[in-house]
């Protein structure tokens, strides 16, 4: 009977480990599923993507003649604000191509040099207006359309008619390079700059900072709110109807669709309240609400996880309730909240459906000042670059997803970090 | 620290509430197809010249107006951009929550174009054929059926034997709206059973233009017209419906379709030749000005030669611009606030 049952045992071991084998298997076979999605995606953003991180500069001589930016001699700096810069730099653009004449052509030269190059003549004279007369070095991107053909990404073989720049100014771009006036760097203007129409000029700045004051507000209302209703749903409230409700009420608003905390935002804060439109406090707020529930659910599964002998030694030892929780659950418990709090605010720097109900998705070219001013956010911004005619936007909005990814990175390896701090401790 | 920052959060939402008085900025709100037009201009704007730079929100044409007549007042838009004319309705909304005086600036037109990748042939459609392919019901044989034709040989001869595919906005898009307005809604009168249909019940004939097929051969592509022509370009067997500025930045990938035998260049649709062409529009609350600062000196950036000319550099853009005579009408009454008339 024994070694029957050892035999039939032995007769299905071989069986059994091919089944353990396969089940290992399908798990490394999802992960792989995983990976390759995830490098699929990672491989299109960054191949689109990396072109944004370098620009193209062109150093221009420009001369500041002081009948065109001050013409009567006292340096007015509603004078100097309002003068035609735009004709200096055709000037500068002119005296290197002395054989442009037909006004077309001087255009479509002109074409060449980003608008920047007219804000940035008008920047340097109003910073320092001594230097009206002289000649000084302007660099200042080219326009979008010679920075994708510096970059190769213009056919110059394709007929004419079929890309948006024509053969003569390929000819002239290709001087200016002879010359080496033409120089290729780092983008930083991706990083200093905001929103602009022109794509040599947008940054992601403006978005940046309209993020991070959303953030902030986000972070300060929904952190504190959600542990403390998760503490007192957990450890004080009563086990009764109402508390039953309130539980379903969160556990359902999780699953609500953004869109429709938008919708909240626009008819309490902005109609009831009256606060700004397009305000990141605005933002922050709908956003607390939506992160709301997810805080207050993982910080109730992380309160759970607590040892009941833990509270239960501390109120032997004496310890008031106040104190058991304050110095012992809460503690125990953080690291999960705040995996649940950054899970939530990862949630929320990704999201823009609710914004678009109050305002947010704008074109703001300023940065943001405060979390009263008008701003927009780094999704947004990415939706707006997207939905750009201009080629160059293509490779702008794939980088802008970058820097998205790194800042979620960053907040993620943030809670590592904090969590490992925490369980250290205990 | 958990006191601190919620006496903070506390402190910031009290703030708020005062800070919504004040305001120095521009706020424009309105249809997607201006927005690229009126942000140029604002940015232009902002950066030669001590004013902020002016808050644009793509909202829509119909969003934009429904903000744009809440009301007079600080938290209400001082202006909207429209890819279309407003309506009376929309006039009397305005009036009813004090918004009485709004002054309307026709700024250029927007072309729709029917376009296809490069490497697939050119096609040469007419409205007729157009709304054929796409409508839900066609009339075959003087009687109203469900489209047959798969492909556009079926419709007429001279067309390609390729199947119909098109990509196209949804109907909550101001360019839908225009294409079954100047293409459908035509291209159904061009068909003698359509005009005696516009006859009999007029209601049917609206639901008959206005219907686009559900059976595959129309798709809605979404808002972006970007995936649209990555779409046509990864496919070059479907055609693709979206405003004139993404084929002009794509002139590499796609090609416009002609209709009624022109094609849709700037020059064609400029003088009218090409016709499937709306007006852009925005419209100003003259109560707003001189409250908030800076909306003449918008409107005057906006209406000069510099800006929305043919050289302008709002035609480097894709807007096409008014007739000369029409422009500088047009200045006029935008700088003297002249009152809307329909």
């Amino acid at each position: 009977m024994t070694s029957n049952n050892t035999d039939l045992v032995r007769a299905g071991l071989a069986r059994r480990y091919r089944a353990e084998k396969r089940f290992r298997l399908y798990g490394l076979g999802a992960i792989l599923v995983a990976l390759a999605m995830l490098l699929t995606l990672f491989v299109t953003i960054f191949g689109s993507g990396l072109g944004a991180f370098t620009a193209t500069e062109m150093t221009l001589e420009v001369t500041l003649f002081p009948q065109d930016v001050d013409p009567e001699g006292n340096r007015d700096p509603d004078v100097l604000s309002a003068a035609n810069y735009r004709k200096l730099i055709s000037q500068a653009m002119l005296d290197l191509f002395p054989d442009v004449t037909t006004r077309q052509d001087r255009r479509a030269l002109l074409a060449i040099v980003s608008d920047g190059a007219t804000y940035e003549a008008r920047r340097r004279v109003m910073a320092d207006p001594s230097l009206i007369g002289q000649r000084i070095d302007i660099t200042v991107p080219v326009s979008s359309d010679f920075d994708l053909l510096n970059k190769g990404k213009v056919d110059e073989t394709s007929a004419e008619h079929e890309r948006r720049i024509t053969d003569k100014q390929i000819a002239w771009f290709k001087r200016l390079q002879d010359r080496g006036m033409i120089s290729t760097t780092f983008n930083k203007r991706l990083f200093t700059n905001s929103d602009s129409r022109q794509p040599e000029l947008a940054g992601i700045l403006g978005a940046v900072v309209g993020s991070m004051y959303t953030l902030l507000i986000t972070l300060a209302l929904s952190f504190p709110i959600g542990v403390a209703a998760a503490v007192y749903l957990e450890e004080y409230a009563p086990q009764n109807w109402f508390t039953d409700m309130i539980e379903v009420n969160i556990n359902n608003l999780a699953a609500v669709p953004s869109i429709v905390f938008g919708l909240l935002g626009l008819a309490v804060f902005l109609n009831v309240f009256g606060m700004p439109r397009s305000a990141p406090v605005v933002g922050g707020l709908v956003l607390t609400l939506m992160t709301l529930p997810t805080i207050i659910i993982a910080s109730r599964a992380a309160l759970k996880s607590v040892p009941p002998s833990i509270r239960e030694a501390a109120l032997g030892v004496g310890a008031s309730k106040l104190q058991m929780i304050v110095h012992h659950v809460l503690p125990l418990a953080m690291p999960g909240m705040l995996t649940g709090t950054i899970i939530g605010m990862a949630q929320a720097l990704g999201e823009t459906a609710p914004l678009l109900m109050i305002g947010m998705v704008a074109f703001i070219a300023d940065v943001p000042g405060g979390p009263l001013a008008p701003s927009t956010v780094m999704p947004v911004q990415i939706y707006l670059w997207a939905d750009s005619a201009e080629r160059a936007f293509v490779e702008r909005t794939s980088a802008a997803i970058m820097i998205l990814l790194a800042f979620l990175v960053f907040m993620n390896a943030g809670a590592v970090v904090l969590r490992k701090k925490f369980e250290r401790k205990w | 620290m958990i006191k601190k920052t919620l006496t903070l959060a506390a402190l910031a939402v009290v703030a708020t509430a005062g800070a919504a008085e004040a305001r120095d900025q521009i706020r424009i709100v309105g249809s997607s197809t201006v927005y690229p037009f009126s942000t140029t201009v604002a940015e232009n704007f902002g950066k030669t010249t001590d004013f902020k730079t002016p808050v644009i929100e793509s909202t829509g044409s119909g969003g934009g107006l429904k903000l744009f007549c809440a009301g007079v007042g600080t938290e209400h838009p001082d202006m909207t951009n429209s890819s279309r004319r407003i309506k009376k309705s929309e006039v009397e909304t305005c009036a009813k929550n004090g918004v009485t005086d709004i002054t309307e600036v026709k700024i250029g037109f927007d072309g729709i174009v029917l376009a296809n990748g490069k490497n697939a042939p050119l096609f040469n459609l007419n409205k007729g054929q157009i709304f054929q392919a796409l409508a839900k019901e066609v009339p075959v044989d003087g009687k109203w059926v469900a489209n047959p034709y798969k492909s556009w040989s079926d419709i007429d001869a001279s067309l390609p034997a390729e199947e119909i595919e098109v990509l196209g906005p949804p109907p909550t898009s101001g360019t839908r709206d225009a294409f079954v307005e100047l293409v459908m809604e035509e291209g159904c009168l061009e068909l003698p059973a359509c005009a005696e249909l516009k006859k009999a019940d007029a209601d049917k004939f609206k639901q008959v233009f206005g219907s686009m097929r559900e059976d595959g051969a129309f798709i809605e592509a979404g808002e972006n017209d970007n995936l649209i022509v990555q779409k046509l370009d990864a496919n070059p067997l479907a055609l693709g419906i979206f405003g004139f500025s993404f084929l002009d930045q794509n002139s590499d990938k796609i090609q416009g379709s002609n209709i009624e035998g022109v094609s849709p260049t700037f020059e064609a649709i400029a003088s009218g030749e090409y016709k499937v062409s709306r007006p852009l529009f925005f419209y100003i609350k003259d109560a707003h000005v001189g409250t908030i600062p800076g909306i003449k000196e918008y409107v005057a950036e906006f209406t000069a030669d510099k800006a929305w000319g043919p050289e302008g550099y709002l035609a480097d853009k894709g807007l096409i611009p008014l007739p000369d005579d029409m422009r500088a009408e047009m200045a006029k009454q935008a700088a003297d606030l002249a009152p809307l008339s329909l």
